[in-house]
């Protein structure tokens, strides 16, 4: 069933993507990305990614399809050089996809527990959580105690994007 | 959108609700899925709603440009004033179960800081863009 | 069946990611290619999260009576990058909203017109 549900909300993803690409209105398009960023919500909550599909719901649904409406409404909202897709661009995206397909061949199936990536770090904090920072969220603990240096720097990040977005806008009325 | 009575009141109803779950997530990331990421880009969503439903300018006045941008300086502050208290108390950078006299409530303390301090930051520079694209 | 359904979420993963790629490369639009850059960031993103998903697994809060959990790790990445990235996209909206004041324009052949009509 879950996997069902992981299918149908991938495709659905799909459909969603190709759209996007394909409209010229910058309007819909966009409309279309929150639409993109709800479903990508709900197929993080499928595979187990709670926290994650918390922040996806608000960011990507709620606060970055607004920002690029803003953003429209500051620049005019239809693409009007139909430029239209070269030979070349479209060879490069294919030989690129299909080399890209080749490598996950590769890959162990989805979902397998013994895949490399289960096996190697992840027990240590899956096991460590209780016993060492006493909390039960592992992810909790790994954003902010294991990986607290990690978090430190995103967070500089975050505040040094906006304060390059103020010093180019300026975020006051009349700037 | 001065004239959508029923977007004004269903707002009304929704936003309220909005901020404290985002309050919620916040301080229960501990034990509940949530944290500092979570709660800020919920509160700043909720904040953003109210701006786009009754005027930019009302959201100004309710939290000025100049209040946003100190709490997003503020919140990372915070934070690396956690990872500096851990280096006086004598532990590492960052290293919270030294904060206080038993390490497991020092985690405790140490990761509900910064939390906080993230889910500050994080909504105040949410918010601050806005009023970059509606100045 | 087995490997179609155990390779299916990196196909549709990279199928995500040649939208993004494609929508960088052909259109002029430059409001357009920072939508694209965003199709190509949230397929990485759930490349990530499909890769730590472990079957019959949980969500990793540890609790009684379950002993599998999905992998935290990438949750932890991802869930910092999302923020970073809607930060960095603003960035790049500014960017453009100020390229717009300046040239009076977001394709890029009539910036690069523009620019060499001003060339000496």
């Amino acid at each position: 069933m879950e996997y069902l549900i992981n299918t149908v909300l991938l495709a659905l993803l799909a459909v969603t993507a190709g759209a996007i690409a394909y409209l010229r209105n910058l309007f819909a398009a966009v409309m279309l990305v929150g639409i993109y960023g709800l479903l990508t919500a709900a197929i993080f909550v499928i595979l187990d990614a709670v926290d994650v599909a918390f922040t996806e719901a608000a960011v990507g649904a709620g606060i970055s399809p607004i920002l690029m409406l803003a953003a429209l409404a500051l620049t005019g909202r239809e693409q009007t050089a139909p430029t239209s897709p070269s030979g070349a661009g479209i060879a490069i995206v294919l030989a690129t996809g299909g080399a890209l397909v080749w490598g996950t061949l590769d890959m162990p199936y989805f979902g397998d527990p013994l895949a490399p990536v289960h096996v190697h770090v992840a027990p240590r904090y899956l096991e460590g959580t209780l016993s060492e920072i006493g909390i039960p969220n592992a992810v909790t603990s790994v954003l902010a105690s294991y990986r607290g240096y990690d978090t430190l720097g995103e967070v500089f990040v975050i505040f040094t994007a906006g304060i390059g977005a103020i010093v180019l806008l300026g975020n006051r009325r009349g700037d | 959108m001065r004239h959508h009575h029923v977007l004004h009141v269903v707002a009304k109803m929704t936003i309220p609700l909005i901020l404290v779950f985002a309050l919620y997530v916040q301080f229960h990331g501990d034990f509940g899925p949530g944290g500092g990421f979570q709660a800020g880009v919920i509160f700043a969503a909720g904040l953003i709603l109210y701006g786009l439903v009754f005027g930019a300018d009302r959201l100004r006045r309710a939290v000025p440009a100049g209040l946003a941008g100190t709490l997003a300086a503020a919140g990372v502050l915070l934070y690396a004033g956690v990872g500096v208290a851990g280096m006086l108390l004598g532990g590492a950078f960052l290293d919270y179960g030294v904060l206080l006299p038993d390490p497991m409530a020092g985690q405790h303390l140490g990761i509900l800081l910064i939390e906080f301090g993230v889910g500050v930051t994080v909504a105040a520079v949410m918010v601050s863009l806005f009023y970059c694209f509606t100045a | 069946m087995e490997a179609f359904l155990g390779h299916y979420n990196y196909w549709i993963v990279v199928a995500l990611m040649m939208a993004g790629l494609c929508t960088v490369a052909t259109s002029g639009n430059l409001v357009k290619k920072v939508i694209g850059l965003n199709l190509f960031q949230t397929s990485v993103f759930l490349f990530f999260i499909s890769v730590g998903k472990m079957a019959g697994g949980t969500a990793p809060i540890v609790a009684e009576g379950w002993t599998r959990y999905s992998n935290p790790l990438p949750h932890v990445l991802i869930l910092t990058a999302i923020v970073v990235g809607v930060a960095t996209t603003a960035l790049g909206l500014a960017l453009i909203v100020r390229i717009n004041r300046a040239y009076s324009t977001i394709e890029d052949e009539e910036i690069r017109r523009a620019d060499l009509h001003r060339l000496p």
